[in-house]
């Protein structure tokens, strides 16, 4: 028996374990439901809006875009937060006590942080295609379009969520650092709205980030093809997508490890203690 | 890597020479020596903030030492790869981990991970179902971790210490909050490790009974070094016990320290014979050896530092 094989399973089998917890679990799932009657509720009300100089209602283009940022939030704060948290609370201490723990813990954490984002696209994703018409005939390219842009996504978001909750304090910090910079980047990134209306620098600073594209990948997944007239030079532009999102994916892959590996060395139970005190005398 | 194996007897499982840890300013550890034999039971006492659990997740590879040389098993802990990991159980000060697990799902889960460090002389993992029965969780086997009580929960962390059957097992304070039923049960539980598997076991512990009850030698940590180290009768001579005899005559009590008590109280009965009443001799208990001790130590660790600062003042 190899032992990493024997753990990676056993990584395999924890995700699947914790994923099932967090159908159970009606807090975790409470959020989800609230975020989600929120976007819905954003779509009933932009119903009767066009988008400029088409014929296509508003909502169409924001369901997917709310899609795409549904990816950035369930990878990148997915994994900051529960990284802090288990830091905190010693599930990573206990990874590390044990032969081979920390390659199990990785795999489930990938394995869960991938599946709560897939439970929250869901979510939004069947009720938003009942309330708005003209999105399910896309064919099979669109639904395996969707399924690509959402795993990319995730690869992208996730590795950079893990470095944030490995280097950040306590879970607050790392709900507050990811949590409101995304807010920004969502709201420059035409998730609500095209991004060509906004200034030219503003639609630059967009596109370094994965949002925007993660936002037009769902759009050309769902929407029909002539809705792409509403976008930067009027094409999907499948290269430059797949190609910033590459490289964020590759990028934080390499990044990873590293910083993985230094965290874990430092966690001991005198750094858990110290948080578990500073906690106490803060009060949450 | 290849775990070479050792025999009982006298080898050492664990060496600890010269061992200094540094906090920013603060010396914590000065220079702590000691080793353990292979089946040994070692219990390390000391005043909070001392040490003690600097030291332990030195030895378990979690803390990197400032200076000194630590061997677990023969490897320097923070070499340890997860073939030596797999021969360590470990509980610590505090674990609050996997709220949402049940007990024994969590505890079949984390053994499953000591499967390909079975040998032909140790059984791994050990069974969970046992092991819950062992520690006493029965009733709260199907029971979600995050409502345990704080006594079940730390049983629990000791059933996840031992699931993976160790070479050595670190136990640092096991026994706070539990109950003396859970207390007597896990003294059981250890004493059959040591005898039956061979376990070496070093525990922290306030209580003085448990540590004399269950440990074959005392460490005492304090003031950043190793001051005693001995069975518990030995570290009782070595303060020379001396008792308390109080007693009272015509309404009058009298209260004294002595180091003979039998002849100090037959010089009593003859100078006053029928007067006395309510006698008693004290002897000085584990607790009187144990603070004499700590505050020993902890004196001549000023004197040798007032001592050595004053040399450095000289020119
Ligand atoms: N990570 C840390 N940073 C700074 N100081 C620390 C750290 N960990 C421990 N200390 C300090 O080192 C000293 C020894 O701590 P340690 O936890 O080893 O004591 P202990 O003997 O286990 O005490 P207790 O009986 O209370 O458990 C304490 O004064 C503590 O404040
Ligand atoms: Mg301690």
């Amino acid at each position: 028996m190899n032992p990493v094989i024997h753990a990676a399973k056993l990584g395999a089998k924890r995700g699947w374990i914790e994923f099932k917890q967090m159908l159970k679990s009606p807090m975790d799932l409470g959020f989800n439901i609230v975020m989600t009657v929120i976007f819905l509720i954003v779509l009933y009300v932009q119903r009767n809006r066009m988008i400029e100089g088409t014929d296509l209602a508003l909502s169409m283009f924001t369901l997917p875009s709310l899609l795409g940022m549904l990816v950035v939030f369930g990878g990148f704060m997915g994994a900051a937060v529960t990284m802090t948290y288990e830091r905190e609370d010693g599930t990573l201490l206990r990874a590390k006590a044990t032969p081979n723990g920390m390659i199990s813990y990785l795999i489930s954490r990938i394995i869960s942080v991938t599946s709560n984002s897939l439970v929250t696209v869901t979510m939004l994703l069947v009720p938003g295609l009942f309330l708005i018409q003209g999105l399910t005939n896309i064919g099979w390219s669109g639904w395996g379009m969707l399924l690509v842009i959402f795993v990319l996504g995730t690869l992208a978001t996730l590795p950079w969520g893990a470095v944030i909750g490995s280097l950040v304090k306590s879970t607050t910090a790392s709900f507050n650092i990811t949590f409101l910079p995304i807010g920004g980047l969502t709201a420059i990134s035409g998730i609500f709205y095209p991004i060509t209306s906004l200034p030219d620098w503003v639609q630059i600073l967009a596109q370094i980030f994965p949002i925007y594209w993660l936002g037009l990948g769902m759009r050309s997944a769902l929407m029909p093809d002539v809705a792409v007239l509403s976008e930067i030079g009027e094409s999907w532009r499948y290269v430059e997508m797949f190609g910033v999102l590459g490289i964020w994916t590759i990028a934080g892959f390499l990044v990873v490890p590293r910083i993985l590996r230094r965290m874990a060395r430092k966690e001991s139970g005198s750094t858990m203690e110290k948080r578990k005190q500073e906690m106490m005398s803060r009060g949450y | 890597m290849k775990m070479s194996v050792i025999e009982k007897g006298d080898t050492n499982v664990i060496e600890v020479n010269n061992l200094k840890m540094r906090y920013g300013m603060k010396n914590v550890l000065k220079g702590v020596t000691f080793s353990v034999k292979k089946g040994e039971v070692l219990a390390l006492l000391g005043p909070n903030g001392a040490g003690k659990t600097t030291t332990i997740e030195i030895m378990e590879g979690f803390r990197i030492p400032s200076e000194g040389d630590v061997r677990v098993l023969g490897i320097h802990p923070k070499n340890g790869d997860e073939a030596w990991r797999a021969q360590l159980g470990i509980v610590m000060q505090s674990w609050r981990d996997h709220p949402k697990w049940k007990v024994r799902e969590l505890l079949e889960h984390l053994g499953d991970y000591y499967k390909p460090y079975a040998t032909s002389t140790r059984v791994r993992p050990l069974d969970a179902e046992e092991l819950i029965g062992k520690v006493g969780l029965n009733e709260q086997a199907e029971q979600k971790i995050s409502s345990l009580s704080g006594g079940q929960r730390r049983r629990l962390d000791v059933a996840i210490g031992l699931i993976g059957n160790p070479e050595i097992l670190f136990l640092d304070e096991p026994t706070a909050g539990f109950d003396p039923q859970a207390r007597r049960d896990f003294h059981e539980v250890i004493r059959r490790l040591s005898e039956f598997e061979d376990t070496t076991i070093l525990l922290t512990t306030h209580d003085l009974h448990e540590a004399e009850k269950l440990s074959d030698r005392i460490l005492i940590l304090a003031g950043g070094r190793i001051g005693a180290n001995g069975s518990s009768e030995q570290l009782a001579r070595q303060v020379m016990g001396k008792a308390e005899v109080s007693w009272t005559i015509h309404d009058d009590h009298f209260k004294e320290e002595v180091v003979e008590p039998v002849q100090f109280v037959r010089n009593l009965f003859e100078q006053h014979g029928d007067a006395i009443t309510d006698l008693e001799v004290r002897k000085a208990s584990l607790e009187d050896t144990y603070i004499k001790m700590v505050q020993r130590i902890e004196s001549n660790g000023q004197l040798e530092e007032t001592l050595s600062t004053f040399e450095e003042g000289t020119p």
